[in-house]
């Protein structure tokens, strides 16, 4: 009986430990909440990228799903996801550089610009595969644009 | 006394001799390359696999741009900033009026027609290893590019980096006639290791370097600090570098990493270059890689 409880105390302690250890160590929301922005642009920007490399089959509605939450996602209003001290050189678990706060119109540019690289891949999405594929690359091209001016590269 | 300045004297010109000596310009003679013909088509596979365009094409150039091999872009480095020139096939600004002889000389022995030096931040050291085909075939392709009239900017560097001579010792330690992986690789693998070590110079960038500017071999794609002073570039090594081949292949061609992250920096422009190679030749980086002996510290 005893065994068990103590046995019971450590299965608790080891898994709150386990808990905070694998939480991003507590960054703030608004850093969470971008990095969660990000995961799910990748979620979706991955459907159609198999889809391109023959990974997957095309599937139109499947695309065209991909491509709306992608334009959804470029309408979220970025006011709240980039306060000052978020960058790489106050927090550890970001890589968002201090240029940013030093750019921030110039930053959000290139945001809008994801928006309309969106736009299009929404409009060709569903038209068949070659379509998508094409309109594919100006989304690409548009995370990289603002990765490399604002992101660290590790 | 005056022995003694004597003494000095003759090793002073001793020293000066070996010098002279040990920096003489070493070019390729034409004899060598008589029987080379070469063929623009297959030039063009080893202009996107040589990666050319990333530093000659003009700064923010795009598409069909990028053929326009006009110079001008900026390589940051702790010797000084380092300006690509103009190679476009213009005879006065470019490389118009260059014998298949002088290109090969530049390219492998790092020598300018004129005899001097180049800075290794033109990568000769790795174009050393191309085979003199693909060389010929890229001086073919070359010539088939549009004429720039810009002219080649100066490099921003300073004393004592300005005497082009001491890079004659430079080479002497670095300019190497032997691959950096060596041992028992497939067809495939040696493959990926020519495209990589002699054609892509991945390592350049990838691989740190030593107090004299070289690659540290002993670190091969270990990963370094960025030369523009922000962040460091991926180790490329299978310990650290765990995609698998189809994914690292698939990168090389659509810059999206197995999370779906885009390819940013210079890397973005790496990835449109290899974009134009054949699916086998993007596999074959991709197993060399795989063949690279871990460096994990």
């Amino acid at each position: 009986m005893k065994f068990r409880s103590i046995l019971a105390a450590s299965a608790v302690i080891v898994a709150t430990g386990f808990g905070t250890a694998t939480i991003a160590q507590d960054l703030p929301m608004p850093v969470q909440a971008r990095q969660g922005q990000f995961k799910m642009m990748g979620l979706n920007i991955g459907v159609l990228v198999a889809m391109a490399r023959g990974e997957a089959d095309y599937d139109a509605d499947r695309a065209q799903a991909a491509a709306d939450n992608l334009v959804t996602l470029s309408s979220i209003d970025q006011s709240f996801h980039w306060p000052e001290g978020s960058d790489n050189m106050t927090l550890v678990g970001t890589r968002a550089l201090p240029e940013i706060w030093d750019n921030l119109p110039d930053m959000l540019d290139k945001w809008g610009a994801f928006g309309a690289a969106a736009d299009g891949l929404a409009a060709a999405a569903g038209e068949g595969l070659d379509p998508m594929r094409a309109a594919l690359g100006p989304v690409g091209n548009s995370c990289s644009a603002c990765h490399d001016d604002y992101r660290a590269s590790d | 006394m005056r022995r003694l300045l004597l003494i000095l004297v003759i090793l002073a010109l001793v020293s000066a001799g070996a010098f002279f000596a040990l920096t003489m310009p070493d070019r390729v003679a034409p004899e060598e390359l008589a029987d080379l013909t070469g063929d623009a088509d297959a030039g063009g596979a080893v202009f996107w696999a040589g990666g050319c365009a990333s530093c000659h094409a003009g700064e923010d150039a795009e598409g069909e741009d990028r053929l326009i091999l006009s110079g001008g872009q900026r390589l940051a480095s702790e010797f000084g900033t380092f300006v690509a020139p103009n190679i476009s096939p213009d005879p006065e600004h470019g490389i118009g009026d260059w014998t298949l002889a002088e290109f090969v000389t530049a390219m492998q022995n790092g020598i300018s027609p004129e005899g001097r030096h180049y800075y290794p931040a033109f990568p000769y050291t790795a174009y050393r290893m191309a085979t003199r085909q693909d060389m010929a075939d890229l001086f073919a392709f070359l010539s088939t590019l549009p004429a720039s009239v810009t002219p080649s900017e100066p490099h921003q560097v300073s004393f004592p980096v300005t005497i082009t001579r001491g890079i004659g010792l430079w080479n002497l330690l670095h300019l190497r006639d032997d691959y950096v992986v060596d041992g028992d690789l497939t067809e495939h693998e040696a493959r990926g290791r020519y495209l990589s070590e002699a054609l892509a110079h991945c390592a350049e960038c990838h691989t740190p370097r030593d107090a004299t500017g070289g690659l540290d071999r002993t670190r091969w794609m270990a990963g370094a600090p960025n030369p523009t002073g922000r962040g460091t570039i991926p180790a490329l090594t299978p310990d650290e570098l765990t995609w698998s081949v189809e994914e690292i292949a698939a990168y090389l061609n659509d810059g999206f990493a197995p999370d779906f992250d885009t390819a940013g920096g210079q890397m973005a422009e790496v990835v449109e270059n290899l974009s134009n190679l054949t699916s086998e030749d993007r596999l074959a980086i991709a197993a060399y890689l795989k063949a690279l002996p871990p460096v994990g510290e």
